[in-house]
């Protein structure tokens, strides 16, 4: 929490996934056990992820009376260094902070252009905590809506707001809660898809990880709006924390009462239950999703009836994302005009994108919507990591597109995206530099889409697989001129004749890189080359005679046994027992592997 | 296996799992979760003995147990290494982790060390995109990793599985 006041001096730790798998738990020990042995009563606390992946592990320390001081890329020897310096002797350790340290600058750039909204509490409140959710406002938007608001006047906000489903099909919110609210029933259901499947984005296990009680929120507004009184949480079993998070949450706001019967004396009831996935990128397909839930194998259905009219048990259903949810509580406390402040005409308020890939400055940032493409890559992630040009950008996962160079000036933006052959999606943002083959990164997605198709319909099924087969031949050097125009005629039919989004988006990718990167292709078709040297089949591993001093680092990584040679000697590669593995050129120190 | 193989126990532990679901067929997805969490797998006879003695049919269980990656039919090692091959992953080298991984484990990916220690599988996307390439053992996250990392990495995990089961025993 923001609150410098306090009377203790109080130790923070980033304690979200990408902060765990940086080395999180091992800094928190370390203080745990550095503040034990020192007698004074210090607090050590968690919060969730601030987006700035690129820094974890980070620490906060707050001393009464200070402003908070962030530090970056913490291990166990500067955590302990901290404790000495900054919490007992009261000397920040000035070079590994946030404010001033080496970092402040790109610190800056990565956090000033965002406006947090979805992301408001991550990496600030500590998730597990349900009073502190409470101490910055939480739950008050649901107070607000339950003792003043009528379900049209919550509709109507949300209407106004702007706000379109950010798990990628972008229709309206309150327009969807409108007709979800119209269909008369006993009985409803709310749930919330948490089902992200798309490789490449992460933005909703992160706001479960750090902030489950907005999503909580979020979801009891709806069911008031709508008339329901169930919910369901489908939640991808991949995300362990962000489950354990919701357990907590949910059982935390049972015991506030604020879910349960009678929520706020107002006699409204509401109950949330967590339904674990379990492994099928399908089910993110609201309809495969109703079936997962009700126990069945997640195949979509024919849509009409919409699950506003007929959904899970057969009764009206309205299904939103997390990231969707998330915003609602900010909406109705803040006011729709606020929130419609931001964006464009068509696209309103914020996004929250997880960069990844060949970034300088990865992790999870939220714009407005509008900001350009190079914008974010440029001025929030710095560029590429490995400070070569950017190729592309892969938008929307599997369902979507790669923009080329030329055209990332375009904006985050429904429909200028789709124009584009790209789409908003669920929010992956990958970037991509001159050493990425854009064949085999279609290649990449359609391997996904193929694996993951449910085979209901025989387009998808059959017609991904013949794709995919088509693209390892052009990937192996032995594709033919007519393969490209198959690609085209199958891609359109399997778009066309696939019942669910996940069919009928599953040729993006290949028709998206075919448009702007044809010559790549032909490259591998025409000259059996590969342009990115990427791909293993056409390309070739040799060492340099010159460059190699016979230090013999690589001799005994190589898996096969493939380099020979004594120190001091220039080795020898034998491309015959060669894999193109690429271990060798990840161990040479001295540039003297060469791929052709 | 004969569905009289089932021994007291673990009767018990089916009998544990219906009790806490229910008996409607809508739970199938979650009985067999946590038939797997409790076996590692999920043995036929146990499938069997939940179709008998709920309103799941065995068709309905077999079907969702073959049609969710999560669900095995066959028993495992005891912990499990994916290696992540979302599209960050893809772009940063995860083939590369693969190689590494076979290599430390002495072990191609989806098989199982021979002392069932440990399995590798490969998977879509496990959403710590930043910190590509990933693995997770278990339940925690690698991130960042290359060919010195990957066994940084299983060198850490071990020990500290080592020390976890240390301190409960």
């Amino acid at each position: 929490m923001t609150n410098t006041n306090g009377f203790h001096k109080r130790i923070v730790v980033g304690y979200g996934s990408c902060g765990i798998a940086a080395g999180a738990r091992d800094v928190y020990n370390e203080i745990q056990k550095s503040l034990a042995d020192l007698g004074e009563e210090v607090t050590l606390d968690i919060t969730g992820c601030n987006g700035s992946c690129h820094f974890e592990p980070i620490v906060e320390v707050y001393i009464p009376n200070q402003p908070k001081v962030s530090y970056g890329l913490v291990d166990t020897a500067k955590a302990k260094k901290i404790i000495e310096s900054h919490v007992v002797n009261n000397v920040p350790v000035d070079e590994w902070t946030f404010e001033k340290g080496e970092f402040s600058e790109e610190t800056k750039a990565f956090t000033s252009p965002q406006v947090k909204i979805a992301l408001r509490h991550c990496g600030f409140i500590d998730p597990e905590s349900i009073d502190e959710y409470i101490a910055t406002g939480g739950y008050e938007a649901l107070k607000k809506t339950l003792t003043g608001l009528s379900q049209d006047d919550v509709i109507n906000q949300i209407i106004a707001s702007g706000l379109r489903g950010r798990g990628g099909g972008g229709f309206p919110t309150g327009k969807k809660w409108q007709l979800a609210k119209a269909s008369a029933s006993d009985e409803k259901y709310i749930i919330c898809n948490a089902d992200e499947g798309d490789p490449g984005a992460f933005m909703d296990r992160s706001v479960l990880e750090s902030d489950p009680h907005a999503v909580l929120e979020g979801m009891v507004i709806a069911g008031y709006a709508i008339g329901a009184n169930h919910a369901y949480i489908y939640a991808r079993a991949e995300y362990p924390l962000a489950i354990k998070r919701l357990i907590i949450a949910i059982n935390q706001a049972k015991e506030k009462g604020f879910i349960g019967k009678n929520i706020f004396g107002t006699g409204f009831a509401f109950e949330i239950k967590l339904k674990e996935g379990a492994g099928a990128f399908v089910c993110g397909e609201e309809t495969a999703l109703m079936a997962s839930i009700e126990g069945e194998r997640g195949m979509p259905k024919k849509r009409p009836p919409y699950p506003a009219v007929s959904g899970l048990f057969g009764k009206p259903t309205n299904i939103n994302n997390v990231e969707t949810f998330a915003n609602v509580p900010w909406i109705i406390t803040n006011g729709p005009e606020k929130y419609a402040s931001y964006g464009t005409e068509g696209s309103k308020g914020t996004k929250v994108f997880a960069l990844a890939g060949k970034i300088k400055r990865g992790g999870l940032v939220e714009v407005p919507m509008g900001m350009s493409i190079t914008d974010i890559i440029e001025k929030i992630g710095g560029g590429t990591s490995s400070g070569k040009p950017v190729k592309a950008v892969q938008l929307g996962g599997p369902s979507g597109g790669c923009i080329p160079k030329e055209y990332l000036g375009i904006s985050v933006d429904y429909e200028e995206l789709k124009k584009y052959g790209a789409m908003m999606g669920s929010g992956g943002m990958v970037v991509m530099d001159e050493d990425d083959c854009m064949v085999d990164i279609a290649k990449f997605f359609l391997k996904f889409t193929q694996n993951e198709s449910c085979g209901k319909c025989t387009f998808c099924r059959i017609g991904t697989k013949r794709m995919l087969e088509i693209l390892e031949r052009i990937t192996s050097g032995i594709g033919t001129e007519a393969d490209i125009d198959l690609l085209e005629e199958l891609g359109q039919g399997i778009r066309s004749a696939s019942l669910c989004g996940l069919g009928q988006t599953a040729p993006n990718p290949v028709l998206s890189t075919l448009r702007y990167f044809r010559h790549e292709y032909e490259a591998h078709i025409k000259e059996a080359r590969c342009p990115s040297k990427s791909c293993k089949a056409l390309i070739t591993y040799s060492i340099h005679t010159t460059n190699c001093t016979g230090c013999m680092a690589c001799v005994k990584p190589c898996p096969v046994q493939a380099i020979t040679g004594k120190k001091n000697e220039v080795h020898l590669l034998d491309i015959e027992r060669c894999t193109r593995c690429g271990v060798c050129s990840q161990v040479c120190k001295f540039d003297a592997i060469m791929v052709e | 296996m004969e569905k009289e193989k089932l021994t007291g126990e673990q009767i018990d532990s089916l009998d544990g799992i219906l009790k806490q679901r229910g008996t409607g067929s809508e739970n199938a997805v979650g009985i067999l979760q946590d038939m797997q969490a409790k076996f590692g797998y999920l043995p036929i006879e146990a499938m069997q003995y939940i179709a008998d003695n709920s309103n799941v049919s065995a068709k309905q269980l077999y079907g969702v147990a073959t049609f969710y990656s999560q669900f095995r039919l066959s028993p495992v090692g005891k912990h499990i290494v994916k290696v992540c091959h979302g599209t960050a992953c893809h772009v940063r080298g995860a083939d590369m982790v693969d190689t590494a991984m076979e290599e430390y484990l002495g072990i191609k990916m989806g098989e199982t060390t021979p002392d069932r220690q440990y399995t590798i599988e490969s998977v879509a996307c496990l959403g710590c995109c930043s910190l590509a390439p990933v693995i997770m053992a278990d339940d925690t996250a690698y991130g960042h990793l290359d060919r010195a990392a990957v066994r940084k990495a299983m060198n850490k995990h071990k020990m500290d599985t080592k020390a976890k089961a240390e301190q409960i025993s």
